[in-house]
């Protein structure tokens, strides 16, 4: 049974269509990277997913349950964590505590209003688990607006796997990164457990290429054709509409 | 039947008065994001300052013409000195500005003024009643909804046919995008500020005959102008007029009507709004 | 707003001197009525009252990030209930205080429930609304208020029989609520209830994205700030044994804003600094000119123009400073 199941999803902004009866499917444990020119309508479906956009017609589905339309916070707590493609982080609390405030819906103890949080050591717990799949832990302490760009973009990371999600998406987790802080982010998602299945948006071809079991080209918010990299490199389509504008 | 159409007649009049403030209101926020607290300080400074005009002069046109302009360099003023200091550390900074400003204002007009309520007297020309709708009604205030119908059309065509106009929407709609596109935001900021100051202003002196000049008629008219606001949508022309027009009606004919409840029907109306719409009857959606 | 509790770094290392000021304020306060006239006496409860009311506007303001222009309305349902309930209903003086607090976090439950759906700038517009329209009750409603007259008559408690009608018991009375209900938002602040607000106020749209329903917990904040704004009305009303719709009106709502943000927003205890500069320096000045709103008015904008931190707010970043050069 698959993770994640999108039938038919649409979106559009009076004429303009920016997700067009577009289907997709992410399997247990599945790297699935989305890839496409830009305004092909990338982050318009991870919006739609996260909740943070509403769909006009169609249906998402988490395992069993349909998830079309709810809220970002009911999404969350059925399993799916995302970041985002310019950082969103609580710039002026300390990384842990970022973490902390992922880890706290999972762990309760959120309405408690007389015991300080630090008590909490399950929250604190899971939220250095979190940081050290990332690699942060050194660097809990600090506040997040002094931290590079890059780890600040591995932060994102870490509040989104905080959550405990079986699904994560991760919307161009290597854009604006220098090369070295890209080669460590590709082994940083490579390292991830299994068990979470991910579904990425990716600009850069290195990364799509050393991560990806399944590749879907969306172009103009339509799916142009989805398979595996060896496919995807191969098809002419493809070449055409999309790697062909690259050249 | 009679009663009706006159207070009808009323409420548009009113709506009249609260458009000029809300239309400044929401064109402020639409493009820069921030609720003017100091424009009901505005309002009242153009009916003071008409009033003394009205004093010296003996002519209500000339309070009419003049009143708005020193209100206008004020605008201006506060938008150059204060307001564009804060721009970089975001919109709540620039409501709290504006709100220290409503004191400093409010205890002005106090001290220049007085505390004792004042009229504005009408020109000759404009004094007296005129059949109409099988119901009498004051000229002036006839008067008023027409100068308001004037107003409101002037500034459609300023905003859909003049440059600037065209700046202010691409603004309104997007700042950024029109920073992208070369639009000189900051100029376009001031202006808009002044320009909502000049027209509370000219409120202020339209009012002066019709509700009189007291301290607190600042706040009085502030609150039904953000209900206004609420109701109608921010940012958008069409929501302001259509907004002020309609809690305009309902206030008058419940005053009239149900004078025990008028005062809550308006809130009714906007948290009836509130629940079912809550960007407003036209406003943007705005993310954030 | 750059003044976050959180983000400070731990006082642990330095806690000492803190243990040292802690002891130090509150032996002062406990010494006033032995050594201060009763105008002082009566200054210091003024004081306390209504840092209690604008560390409850901080919780929104500050921690939470919500600007509300009307909280003054709570302050004036937790007074007016108060001495309603005790002389027209004629329950007793505690009761009427605890429904009084009940009250206020009702209304503010109702208000905020429409308010919260909006956020930012119009927050600040329905707030506004909102408490101009509880003004406009207090003021209309004649036959159980009083109109613009006022009302009062509720007179001052006794515990376990002791009466506290001088001003020196009333005193330690309402420096037990003071201290009180500073522990408690503390320690709210501290606990997970409150990251949750800080986490709001710092970005809201992520907090959804993590899972949290950002509306209920804003609404949560609104009822708490209303209750403890509540609780300040009614130990107002005790003190001063009436109340009138101005304390109600917008200015007032005005007023405890312009002390959360003189001493410090994001602080707790900067607020109940800023309640104390407010009031002495209105002592002061009222007795000399007519001009009070206009002074508060331009001391209110140079402090948001420059020093946006507050009072207290910039001297922890001065130590701060200091400590980290060392």
């Amino acid at each position: 049974m698959s993770v994640l199941r999108i039938t038919d999803l649409t979106r559009s902004f009076g004429s303009l269509v920016v997700t067009s009866r577009v289907n997709l499917s992410v399997e247990q444990g599945e790297r699935h990277v989305i890839i496409g020119p830009n305004g092909a309508g990338k982050t318009s479906l991870v919006n739609q997913i996260g909740g943070q956009l509403k769909p006009s017609a169609g249906g998402i589905f988490l395992g069993e349950e349909e998830i079309t339309g709810l809220p970002p916070a009911e999404i969350c707590r059925r399993g799916i964590a995302r970041t985002f493609q310019r950082n969103n982080l609580f710039r002026e609390l300390s990384v842990l505590e970022n973490v902390r405030l992922a880890a706290q819906p999972r762990r309760g103890g959120a309405l408690n209003f007389t015991v300080p949080a630090s008590r909490f050591a399950a929250v604190t717990e899971a939220a250095l688990h979190a940081l050290a799949l990332v690699g942060l832990c050194s660097v809990a302490d600090q506040t997040v607006r002094n931290l590079s760009y890059g780890e600040q973009r591995q932060l994102e990371i870490a509040i989104a796997l905080a959550s405990e999600p079986r699904l994560l998406l991760l919307d161009e987790p290597t854009s604006g990164m220098a090369p070295a802080e890209t080669a460590r982010m590709i082994a940083l998602i490579a390292g991830l457990p299994r068990s979470l299945a991910i579904l990425m948006i990716e600009h850069d071809m290195q990364v799509v290429f050393s991560l990806a079991d399944r590749i879907t080209v969306l172009y103009y918010g339509e799916v142009l054709a989805t398979g595996m990299p060896e496919e995807i490199a191969a098809n002419a389509r493809v070449r055409d509409v999309y790697l062909g504008t690259r050249h | 039947m009679e009663l009706l159409t006159s207070q009808l007649l009323n409420g548009i009049a009113y709506g009249t008065l609260l458009f000029l403030l809300a239309a400044g209101l929401s064109l402020i926020f639409g493009l820069m994001n921030v609720v003017s607290l100091a424009h009901g300080s505005f309002f009242m400074l153009g009916a003071v300052i008409g009033f003394t005009i009205v004093k010296l002069t003996g002519s209500y046109w000339l309070a009419l013409l003049l009143a708005p302009l020193p209100v206008v360099a004020l605008g201006v003023a506060m938008e150059l000195l204060f307001m564009r200091r804060l721009y970089a550390r975001g919109h709540l900074d620039q409501v709290l500005l504006t709100f220290g400003f409503t004191f400093v204002f409010a205890d002005l007009v106090k001290w220049i003024w007085g505390a004792d309520i004042k009229s504005l007297q009408i020109p000759a020309s404009l004094q007296g009643m005129v059949g109409l709708l099988g119901t009498v009604f004051p000229v002036y205030r006839l008067f008023l909804i027409g100068f308001g119908v004037v107003l409101a059309i002037a500034m459609w065509i300023f905003l859909e046919r003049t440059r600037i106009g065209t700046m202010i929407r691409a603004g309104v709609d997007d700042s950024a995008m029109a920073n992208g596109l070369g639009i000189n935001v900051s100029l376009l900021f001031t202006s808009i500020f002044a320009l909502g100051a000049g027209l509370a202003a000219v409120a202020g002196v339209a009012a002066g005959p019709m509700v009189g000049i007291y301290a607190g008629m600042d706040v009085d008219i502030m609150v039904p102008a953000f209900i206004v606001i609420v109701v109608g949508g921010m940012g958008s022309l069409r929501g302001a007029f259509v907004g002020s027009m309609l809690i305009g009606i309902v206030d008058t004919m419940g005053k009239s009507l149900f004078p025990d409840a008028a005062l809550f029907l308006i809130y009714l109306l906007m948290v009836v709004v509130l629940l079912s719409r809550p960007q407003g009857l036209f406003g943007l959606q705005r993310a954030g | 707003m750059t003044e976050t509790a959180l983000a400070l770094p731990k006082r642990s290392a330095s806690s000492l001197p803190w243990v040292v000021v802690v002891l130090a304020v509150l032996a002062a306060l406990a010494a006033l009525p032995l050594v201060g006239s009763s105008y002082a006496i009566n200054l210091v409860i003024e004081v306390l009252i209504f840092a209690i009311f604008a560390m409850s506007l901080d919780l929104l303001l500050g921690y939470t990030g919500l600007i509300s222009f009307g909280h003054a309305a709570f302050f004036g349902v937790g007074a007016y209930a108060a001495i309603i309930l005790a002389t027209q209903l004629g329950l007793g003086i505690w009761a009427s205080l605890a429904a009084g607090v009940g009250l206020a976090a009702a209304a503010a439950a109702v208000i905020g429930y429409c308010c919260v759906r909006l956020g930012g700038v119009s927050f600040i517009m329905l707030t506004l609304a909102f408490s101009q329209l509880l003004f406009a009750v207090a003021l209309k409603w004649r036959a159980v208020t009083g109109g613009s007259d006022g009302t009062g008559g509720l007179g001052r408690p006794s515990v376990l029989g002791w009466s506290l009608t001088d001003p020196a018991s009333f005193y330690y009375l309402i420096l037990a609520f003071f201290v009180v209900s500073y522990v408690v938002l503390r320690r709210l602040i501290a606990a997970p209830l409150g990251h949750v607000f800080v986490g709001i106020r710092e970005n809201e749209a992520r907090m959804q994205a993590i899972g949290y329903r950002t509306r209920r917990f804003k609404l949560l904040a609104f009822v708490i700030a209303g209750a403890f704004a509540g609780l300040s009305g009614g130990l107002y009303a005790m003190f001063n044994g009436f109340i009138s719709p101005e304390s109600m009106y917008w200015t007032a709502s005005g007023d405890v804003l312009i002390m959360v943000i003189l001493g410090g927003a994001g602080t707790l205890t900067g607020p109940a600094i800023g309640a104390a500069i407010f009031l002495l320096m209105k002592n002061f000045v009222s007795t000399r000119t007519d001009h009070w709103m206009l002074i508060i008015g331009i001391v209110f904008i140079c402090c948001v123009m420059f020093f946006r931190q507050g009072v207290y707010g910039t001297a922890c970043s001065l130590l701060q400073r200091r400590r980290t050069k060392r």
